[in-house]
């Protein structure tokens, strides 16, 4: 700092270097001399990210089964319409070694699970398994608040009265023989919904007395799984992932795991069949039904779109480099000589 | 006591006549007179009280068309059901409300402060013949006040006693008018009784000056003071960044409309054909609205969805940078003057951005380019020059000399009280002139002048009359008999011409009397001072008489000295494309030759003249020469001269030939009011279109209205060009409130200008810095932090709109409350403050040393609507970008590796990650100066928002009725797809910008230089040695005598 000459006034300004906007200061600039090898090397690592990413995903295996029935060849044709329980089977056949493990998914297309209003309507409160609300659920419930009779329902709103309730047994045929193959139904849901933001009051049918079970469930809340108290009431993992809404109107959930121990290093090749009890109604809102069986990679599921586009702006970056190589080889440096 | 009737005709908002009861008699039975109500002497400045605050404040607030906009955004959010809750746009507009609250309440405080020390200020009061001490505001009209020395009269008061001998006292009116010479005033003397005059009234704010005591009864108290009244009228400017802003803001806010209508007209067209579904009944209230009211409360939904595209927050942020910003020029020590012991002052921080937009400069000359601070130089007398440094050696003086000397020693209205004080500071200059040819001015002492001649001889002389100076006249005069022979003489001197140096000449003429003529003259005189009618039409006429047949003795030359470095400032700020128009009210010959010194103009320059002496010149009448004199400048400097691009018109103007352009206050007149109206405003076009195509402009012999019509005609010509006025003096006063931009020196012509002022310095050199560093960054930074503000919202508003194409239109908002709601808070706020207070893209020495950047930003040229296009253009990309980069991503949801998919508010928190980094990092591509500050807003806001999205969505709120973001953001890092995408889409934004940035760089004739030159936290800075400007001889020697 500059030595003060004159004597010190009140008046006179602070001679600090934030004051005086002399704060010690970085200037970076962005030249071409930095620029193309950080170019050049972002584009090196992403092309390599990319390459990496493509290729487990082109390595990750899918099995797609739309059991929708549109078609009237179609086993689940018959279902569409049936209002009653109706089972159809599909087979398909694995060519080889499906890797496990193995994921079954179900996916529903033309389905707005993102709508406001759709996803607004539950309470978060009796989900909690505070019992003030099973008798005074929330309004955003409306018009899935309270059934005809005004008694409240539980689990109320458009969500869980939604909920989807196809289910699925797979079989695999070994010599004729057909086979279970055990689906297990644990670990579907996100950990801390499992354990933390979903609790049941204890699970007694007493506490849901006075409340009555959805309209368009088949039985209530506290009967979705009786073998497992674990799995019943609000923190059925099946509830659980279909109350995490989706993002988008076409999207598939977790349904089952296929962990089993003749199963774990996946499904071998051969011909599979595929039950289900067929609930759900998606024709009228022209939706499709459908199964996926897929193993995930350590990027998750199947999915071209990172990898390609990881390749695509890696070579973009390594094109703008030589691009601005030339214009710098071409016009800087004869600048600077 | 006395009834007292005051005639005051011709001061604006007074009433023309008031009776007073002086020292509240009670009023004589037989006069049916009703004591007038007046108001007492409380001075109200401030504009709340703690009782009318509240709804005062919020009423001023939502007065603000933004305000009230997002008031309204709040009510809907309120009333309907809309996506978002009210408190996402309800507390940052809390947060706005409080925070201007706050800040105008805290002024207020200090205006009651202020208006308590002046209202608890004890005056003595004469009440029935005891003095008593009372409070300044409980004055009342008609009381009797002791005011002593040095003190400031607390009302309007008209003098009845002083304790001069003279019944006279002085009082300085430097806090009114800004001028610090002594003024005298006289008693009311029972002559007077019926004709008060200015002479008599004391004006509240004035101090009372080498009187020991004075009483006076108060006629004007309280908010009817000439104080007062003056303080009313002062109109809020607005910058040309303001005026983009809210042009801007239409901009978004038809985007915002068009957005809202394209979603509700979608919503429905998509509801025709997807029929409701079992899966999502309406309730029974919704089956039963009406269509068209259900349509209504839709748009207003969306609007409400997508209005963060409008953000309170930037209003916040523009008045804080402003605020804030404004501290950076008080506290600059380059505007410390050690001379008068201050620094710069900002009065309004609204206009920094303006100092950097600045294309006319109109400025005073006397104390803003000069120094007024005059020099006596030399003399002539009777044919002789004598120059100073000659006349110490000869030691014969003739007859003629000595009066000439005596002459200057008599003839002026200096007071001798520790140095000399004058009302003029030529005066002095005279005065100590004389003194240096060996005859000395003693004093005024009861009428008497004293002077101490060359042989140390006392002369005494009885002053009997001063004819003061006045602008018509141009002279003043004295009378005045010798105490040794009783001979009169009366000493005239008046301006005459000076034709090339630049000095202000006087001649000094006399002529004796006889006693009978000045009888006459006397007698004259006391009858047109005590004339009611007409007064000054009278004297003048006396005046006109007295002054004539007067013998010549000589002239002397005093010269005006040229402030500190005003020609390299004026050289800077020409080279900066400003045109510098000097507005003077001194005459030609003085202003040209300042032009001259001050380089405004130079040697090649062409002068075109338009004066009455030009307009005289042809012999015709002078509407028909102005005529064809305005038209054949306009063919010289307009139609002649080269046609040239837009963008290098000044360079070429600067380079080739120069035009100057000169016109007087008549002249100009005839110019603005033409007899006819078409006439008239062809006559100022022409006169716009010469004075634009000069480099400098000198307009002479400015009356202060004239300087203000100046630059409105300026300010209001073609392209609303900015202007800038400087002043010192209260003559300034007009022209400073009138330009966009206006600077008051710091000078000795007291503080009215400064008090006017936007921004006041304390000298001229300082207007360079102002301007150049100051005033380019504050533009730089505002315009960055504009353009930047629009951005950020578009491109986190749009993929809230690209989503609603996916979820059928339902007013799902993509990104959870919180984050609506902190974005422009918390998020993103901070890093662009920091940018808009720190960044010096050219550091600051390099600004000053090269004027010529100054003119890369010309014309509002980081707010043109080119640049907003890009920088809209940019943020649709980045929200075309963000939304569906992530959308493909979600194409398959399973995006952890335990198969576990991700649902609507993950999708949401990716686009907001993505987004809040983007945003960051793009304006830290576009930072050039990174100071700590600004690692550490950048980098914190950063892991501020990571810090808060895990805090946020780490536990059950209570208060909120769904946890959306329960762990979304820790699940969202568990999945590796998520980290990949966030990063590629970052640096998939950011690419383009790389490229840019690298491909424009070396475009600038000067980046190369600025990047070597710029060396940060080096305090030295430049300075180059200050140059004499006009170097005289005798100029060290002049400061020996005091």
């Amino acid at each position: 700092m500059v030595k003060e000459e004159q004597e010190e006034s009140s008046n006179r300004p602070d001679n600090t270097a934030f004051t005086q906007q002399r704060l010690p200061a970085w200037q970076p600039i962005l030249s071409a001399s930095i620029v193309i090898p950080m170019f050049l090397l972002i584009g090196a690592a992403f092309i390599g990210v990319g390459v990496a990413l493509f290729i487990t995903s082109r390595d990750i295996q899918l099995q797609e089964l739309d059991y929708t029935g549109d078609d009237s060849e179609h086993p689940c044709f018959k279902c569409r319409t049936n209002t009653e329980k109706c089972t159809c089977s599909m087979t398909f056949s694995i060519p080889t070694l499906f890797k496990g493990p193995v994921f079954f998914y179900y996916g529903l297309t033309n389905y707005f699970q993102n709508q406001r209003k759709y996803g607004a309507s539950k309470d978060d409160n009796q989900l909690y398994g505070d019992l003030d609300y099973f008798t005074n659920p929330s309004t955003d419930c409306d018009p899935y608040t309270r059934d005809s009779k005004n008694m409240p329902i539980v689990p109320c709103g458009a969500l869980a009265n939604s909920m989807f309730n196809d289910s699925f047994s797979l079989s695999h045929t070994v010599n004729g023989v057909q086979k279970i193959v055990p689906l297990d139904g644990k670990g579907i849901a996100w950990w801390t919904d499992y354990n933390i933001k979903y609790r049941n009051p204890t699970l007694n049918s007493v506490f849901f007395s006075g409340t009555k079970k959805p309209t368009n469930w088949p039985k209530p809340i506290y009967e979705l799984d009786t073998t497992d108290v674990y799995n019943n009431g609000f923190i059925n993992q099946d509830f659980l992932v279909w109350m995490r809404r989706a993002a988008l109107p076409d999207f598939r959930k977790l349904y089952r795991r296929i962990t089993h121990d003749d199963y774990a290093d996946g499904l071998p090749a051969g011909n599979y069949t595929l039950t289900i009890a067929y609930n759900y109604p998606v024709h009228s809102f022209n939706g499709k039904k459908k199964v996926v069986l897929s193993n995930v990679s350590w990027m998750g599921g199947k999915n071209d779109f990172l990898g390609i586009a990881y390749i695509v702006v890696g070579s973009m970056c390594v094109v703008m480099s030589v691009v601005m190589l030339i214009v710098y080889a071409r016009f800087k440096f004869a600048e600077d000589v | 006591w006395l009834r007292h009737f005051c005639n005051f005709g011709g001061d604006e908002g007074r009433v023309h006549s008031r009776t007073i009861y002086v020292g509240h008699k009670s009023c004589p039975p037989n006069e049916a007179y009703i004591p007038p109500k007046f108001c007492d002497n409380r001075i109200v400045s401030s504009k709340y009280t703690v009782w009318n605050f509240l709804p005062k404040n919020l009423f001023e607030q939502f007065r603000r068309i933004a305000n009230f906009y997002f008031l309204i955004i709040f009510l809907v959010q309120v009333i309907v059901d809309t996506p978002t809750s009210p408190v996402t746009s309800g507390l940052p507009l809390f947060f706005v409300i409080t925070v201007t609250a706050i800040k105008q309440g805290y002024e207020d405080w200090l205006r009651h402060k202020a208006d308590r020390e002046v209202n608890e200020y004890r005056v003595s009061v004469l009440e029935d013949g005891r003095r008593i001490r009372k409070m300044s505001a409980k004055i009342k009209v008609g009381d009797i006040l002791e005011v002593e020395e040095d003190e400031t009269f607390p009302c309007d008061l008209i003098l009845l006693q002083s304790s001069r001998d003279d019944g006279t006292c002085f009082v300085t009116t430097a806090s009114l008018d800004g001028e610090s010479n002594h003024k005298v005033r006289c008693t009311a003397t029972h002559l007077q009784l019926l004709s008060l005059g200015p002479e008599n009234l004391l004006l509240k704010g004035a101090n009372l000056k080498n009187t020991q005591k004075i009483c006076g009864v108060a006629v004007y108290t309280g908010m009817e003071t000439k104080m007062a009244l003056n303080y009313q009228g002062k109109s809020q400017k607005r910058s040309a960044v303001e005026k983009s802003i809210n042009a801007f803001l239409l901009v978004y806010l038809f985007i915002l409309v068009s957005k809202a209508l394209v979603c509700t007209t979608l919503k429905y067209v998509w509801q025709s054909k997807h029929d409701e579904t079992w899966y999502n009944e309406k309730t029974q209230k919704e089956k039963e609205t009406n269509q068209y009211l259900k349509m209504f409360t839709d748009f207003l939904s969306f609007m409400v969805l997508f209005n963060f595209i409008i953000p309170v927050s930037m209003y916040v942020t523009v008045e804080m940078q402003k605020f804030l910003g404004s501290f950076f020029i008080t506290w600059d020590k380059d505007f410390f003057d050690p001379e008068i012991q201050e620094g710069a002052l900002v009065n309004t921080s609204d206009l920094n951005e303006e100092l950097g937009q600045v294309e006319y400069i109109f400025t005073d000359k006397t104390g803003t380019l000069t120094q007024n601070n005059m020099e006596f130089i030399e003399c002539c007398i009777d044919g002789f020059q004598y120059k100073h440094g000659d006349g110490s050696s000869e030691t014969y003086f003739d007859k003629k000399e000595e009066l000439f000397l005596r002459a200057l020693c008599l003839c002026h209205t200096v007071q001798k009280e520790m140095g000399f004080i004058a009302s003029s500071p030529d005066e002095i200059a005279l005065v100590k002139g004389a003194m240096r040819y060996g005859f000395t001015f003693l004093g005024l002492e009861s009428k008497n002048m004293k002077i101490l001649n060359r042989n140390k001889d006392v002369e005494t002389y009885e002053l009997l009359h001063v004819l003061n100076f006045d602008p018509v006249r141009r002279r003043m005069s004295v009378m005045v008999r010798s105490k040794t022979d009783r001979r009169r003489f009366s000493v005239v001197t008046f301006f005459s011409l000076s034709v090339q140096e630049g000095y202000r000449t006087l001649c000094v003429a006399y002529k004796h009397l006889s006693a009978q003529e000045y009888a006459r003259a006397d007698a004259d005189l006391r009858e047109a001072r005590l004339a009611l009618q007409d007064r000054e039409e009278k004297l003048m006429a006396v005046y006109n008489r007295v002054e004539t047949d007067m013998i010549l003795i000589g002239a002397t030359a005093v010269e005006d000295q040229l402030q500190d470095e005003a020609a390299q400032t004026m050289e800077a700020l020409q080279g900066a494309g400003m045109k510098v128009w000097v507005l003077t009210g001194d005459k030609m010959e003085t202003a040209k030759s300042t032009c001259y010194a001050c380089g405004l103009f130079k040697k090649n320059t062409e002068l075109l003249e338009l004066t009455l002496r030009t307009l005289e010149d042809g012999g015709r009448s002078r509407e028909e020469r102005l005529h064809d004199l305005l038209l054949e400048y306009h063919k010289k400097a307009v139609q002649d001269a080269p046609p040239v691009k837009l963008g290098i018109t000044r360079l070429k103007l600067a380079s080739g030939h120069d035009y100057g352009f000169i016109i007087d206050g008549a002249s100009l007149s005839m110019v603005l009011s033409s007899s006819s109206e078409p006439n008239s405003r062809r006559y100022k076009n022409l006169f716009l279109q010469i004075c634009q195509n000069c480099t400098s402009v000198l307009c002479c012999r400015m009356a202060p209205l004239q300087k203000a019509q100046i630059v409105k005609l300026v300010k209001n010509s073609k392209g609303n060009p900015i202007t800038l006025s400087i002043g010192d003096g209260a003559n300034d006063v007009s022209m400073i409130l009138e330009a966009h931009v206006g600077i008051g020196i710091k000078g000795k012509e007291g503080r009215q200008a400064v008090k006017n002022s936007d921004y006041a310095i304390p000298k001229l050199k300082h207007l360079k810095k102002l301007l150049l560093a100051h005033g380019h960054l504050y533009y730089v930074r505002i315009a960055h932090l504009v353009q930047y503000f629009f951005y950020k919202n578009l491109c986190f508003i749009l993929p809230q709109f690209l989503y609603q194409f996916f979820c059928g239109y339902s007013q799902q908002p993509l990104y959870d409350a919180a984050y609506l709601t902190m974005y422009n808070i918390c998020f993103t706020s901070m890093p662009i403050l920091a940018y808009s207070l720190l960044e010096q893209h050219i550091c600051i020495e390099v600004l000053l040393e090269h004027s010529t950047l100054y003119r890369d930003i010309a014309k509002n040229a980081m707010l043109r609507w080119k640049l907003f296009l890009y920088w809209t253009a940019l943020g649709i990309f980045h929200g075309l970008v963000f939304f569906f980069g992530v959308r493909f991503l979600f194409s398959n949801p399973a995006l952890q590796d335990n198969g576990q998919v991700f649902g609507n508010w993950s999708y949401g928190t990716i686009v907001f990650t993505v987004l809040v980094f983007t945003v960051t990092l793009k304006l830290a591509l576009d930072t050039r100066h990174w100071t700590w500050i600004n690692h550490f807003v950048i980098w914190g806001s950063l892991a501020f928002y990571v810090f808060f999205s895990f805090f946020w969505g780490g536990i059950i709120w209570p208060f909120l009725k769904h946890q959306r973001l329960y762990f979304v953001f820790a699940n969202m890092l568990s999945s590796v797809s998520a980290w990949l995408v966030i990063i590629l889409l970052i640096i998939l934004s950011l690419l383009p910008e790389i490229l840019l940035v690298v491909l424009r760089k070396p475009r600038g004739p000067h980046a190369r230089q600025v990047t070597l030159n710029c060396t940060a936290g080096d305090p030295q800075s430049p300075q180059s040695p200050a140059r004499p400007l006009l170097t005289r001889t005798f100029s060290d020697e002049s400061n020996t005598v005091i």
